[in-house]
């Protein structure tokens, strides 16, 4: 099978969305003449011209709206934020009103839009330019989230979320832009809500998702050298969330790790915790464990972000714990 | 004109054009991560107009922010231990490029979410007006952040309180990628001013005797008569918007005609026309930066990194809040110039 890089399969993903249905039209700074900040949505512009390639100026507030109305008539916009930090400039139009326009209008209004753009920390950019913003937009109704951790789910899921009639918040890796990986010619989707095993084992499960999904797969690699077989289950949407799927996994390990980049408070490892006490109580051998980042705004210096992001050493002390192993 | 004032400007200028030449290079080197957004070319806005207030006016920046840094607290040591990541750095190496803090002399940051920091300087300036005091603060910007709501708002609340701010826009025709005419339907940000209202001023920013003479002004009246106002500065960033962009959306005529109106090369020009200096000596004191600059490389490469321990420190502030039953005394005032 042919490799694409995520950058590329999110690309082709909306080329042939757009392809498909002239209603889809993309929106954000520096998406068309620019060719996109990380260069994503690079050559949409010549290939389907201003109509449909928008620019905009510095606006996060005000092209997230532009686009809630257009959808509201049925327009299917995707909304590129630079970065999923300057969304919060636009919190306001993604909770008060995307959110929520279907239920109070007893249903009468659909929402087909997608807001998508790179998330989590790169490479010392600090506080205000590191943030994972997954569980701020998981914790809303009415909004699906969406995290993608490899090229080919990347592709399938924005096609899906683009054909969604509901608002989507689509979160990719800032890191993972450059991951290569095996994505069919063929056409796909991935239905929303359906979680994918990227690796299996029967002694611990890993829940990670986005670029924690290879942090996660590095440890189970390290463990398999101990003789530990760790599943490693990526839930790809956080919401909805293949509970079922989930369950399973852990009633066949009885043992379970969350992995996740985000502040450990009311994130979306803490829900888990919960689905999973509640769902797979007897089943357990060990409380379910979570490695997040640490609690604290992203600093700068290199040694101090390297000591708050999860990584491989942390992962695999957190599943010989829940093994009771050191 | 003043002699000695020609030859500060002149060294700040410098001072910052060679800081930030050597921190590329250190970009380079990988002696630093995250982002860098370089000042070059647009040096006389903030030499101009910080060099036209008191000390203890307040500075408010973007991420691109080293010049102002510079302009106002001087520390090189300090910003290139902040570049670098280091304990020593300004802001303790937790900030980095896009976030220079220096409290002690009102230099209150370095703000990365663009508009953002619009009302914060609005609010600064409505604390110096609720305690009577005769401080004005300076608020840097950039052209795009025009289109922010987080920087209407805040001039509209500036304009509606009086507040005494000067907004100063660094026209530098571009946010990012995009030409200021593909996102503003107007083709000055000045105009935005009067729907507040508030006066307004377009100035050449690559003048620095004309943005502080500009500058000074505006800053009389915003202490004189408590009145905001909006200068805006046409300049030129001779750089990409960051280390990472290439800037090929610009044509190479627009980027040597804007060159040839380099500040310093402006600013030394009218030196040797006054005799104020000549080459040599001008020559002299670029030496003494460039020394100045290699003892801050030095500096931040022998400083430690930030203590692991530290981690968790500044998070919340651990000061117990005070449970006694007397009013608290409030600050002693200064009074405001003119009433
Ligand atoms: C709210 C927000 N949206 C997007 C960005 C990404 N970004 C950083 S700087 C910049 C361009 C700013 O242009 P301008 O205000 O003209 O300032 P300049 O960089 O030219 O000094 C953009 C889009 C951001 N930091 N914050
Ligand atoms: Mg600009």
């Amino acid at each position: 099978m042919r490799e694409l890089t995520y950058r590329e399969a999110l690309r082709e993903a909306m080329a042939e969305e757009m392809e498909r249905d002239e209603r889809v039209f993309l929106m954000g700074e520096e998406v068309g003449h620019y060719n996109g900040a990380y260069k994503v949505s690079e050559g949409l512009l010549d290939r389907f011209g201003e109509r449909r390639v928008v620019d905009t100026p510095i606006a996060e507030t005000g092209f997230s709206g532009v686009g809630i109305g257009a959808a509201m008539v049925g327009l299917r916009p995707i909304i590129e934020f630079m970065t999923w930090n300057f969304s919060l400039c636009a919190y306001d139009q993604l909770v008060n009103n995307a959110a929520k326009l279907r239920y109070m209008s007893g249903g009468q209004i659909s929402l087909p839009i997608v807001f998508r753009g790179p998330g989590g920390a790169a490479h010392q950019l600090a506080a205000q330019h590191s943030q994972v913003v997954e569980n701020l937009y998981a914790y809303v109704p009415g909004l699906k989230v969406i995290t993608p951790s490899t090229p080919y789910d990347a592709k399938g899921l924005l096609k899906s979320a683009i054909r969604d009639d509901n608002p989507i918040v689509f979160i990719e890796g800032e890191v993972l832009y450059g991951r290569k990986g095996q994505v069919p010619e063929e056409e796909y989707t991935i239905p929303l809500g359906k979680g994918d095993v990227k690796r299996e084992g029967k002694d611990v499960t890993i829940i990670a998702w986005s670029k924690m999904v290879h942090v996660a797969l590095e440890a189970a690699t390290a463990l398999a050298k101990d003789g530990i077989e760790v599943e490693v289950l990526d839930p790809r949407t956080i919401r909805p969330l293949d509970e079922a799927l989930i369950l399973r996994s852990v009633k066949k390990t009885n043992r379970c790790v969350i992995v996740e980049e985000g502040w450990p408070f009311a994130g979306a490892g803490a829900e888990l915790c919960y689905r999973i006490t509640n769902g797979a109580f007897d089943y357990l051998d060990a409380p379910a464990v979570r490695v997040t980042g640490e609690d604290v705004p992203m600093p700068y210096a290199k040694n101090l972000e390297h000591l708050v992001l999860p990584g491989v050493e942390k992962v695999v002390t957190a599943v010989k714990s829940v093994l009771y192993r050191s | 004109m003043d002699r000695d004032l020609m030859l500060s400007l002149y060294r700040d200028m410098i001072c910052i054009r060679r800081f930030e030449e050597e921190a590329a290079r250190a970009y380079t080197r990988g002696k630093m991560g995250g982002f860098l957004h370089l000042y070059i070319g647009e040096e006389a806005v903030a030499v101009g107009a910080i060099s036209a207030v008191e000390p203890t006016d307040y500075i408010v920046a973007t991420y691109r922010e080293h010049a102002h840094y510079l302009a106002r607290v001087g520390d090189m040591k300090a910003a290139m231990a902040e570049l670098f990541g280091k304990a020593t750095g300004c802001s303790k190496g937790r900030g980095g490029s896009m976030h220079f803090f220096d409290m002690k002399k009102r230099f209150m940051g370095g703000h990365a979410i663009v508009g953002g920091h619009v009302p914060i300087a609005a609010g600064i300036a409505f604390a110096s007006k609720y305690r009577g005091e005769p401080d004005v603060t300076l608020c840097f910007f950039g052209d795009g952040t025009a289109n922010m709501g987080a920087f209407h708002e805040g001039m509209s609340l500036a304009a509606l309180w009086k507040l005494p701010v000067v907004f100063i826009c660094e026209n530098n025709l571009y946010s990012m990628g995009t030409p200021l005419y593909r996102t503003l339907a107007v083709e000055d940000v000045a105009v935005r001013a009067e729907g507040y209202p508030m006066a307004q001023e377009i100035i050449n920013g690559d003048d620095v005797l004309e943005v502080r003479e500009a500058v000074r002004r505006a800053a009389k009246r915003a202490r004189t008569e408590s009145l905001p106002i909006l200068v805006e500065a046409k300049t030129y960033r001779f750089r990409g918007h960051s280390m990472s962009d290439p800037a090929k959306y610009r044509t190479k005529e627009e980027v040597e005609e804007w060159m040839n109106r380099d500040p310093i090369r402006i600013l030394a020009q009218r030196i040797y026309e006054l005799g104020v200096a000549n080459e040599a000596q001008l020559k002299a004191i670029d030496d003494e930066v460039k020394q100045e600059v290699a003892e801050a490389v030095k500096f931040a490469d022998e400083s430690p990194v930030p203590d692991p321990a530290t981690l968790y420190d500044d998070v919340y502030s651990e000061t117990e809040p005070r449970q006694d039953e007397e009013k608290v005394v409030p600050l002693p005032r200064r009074a405001r110039a003119g009433g």
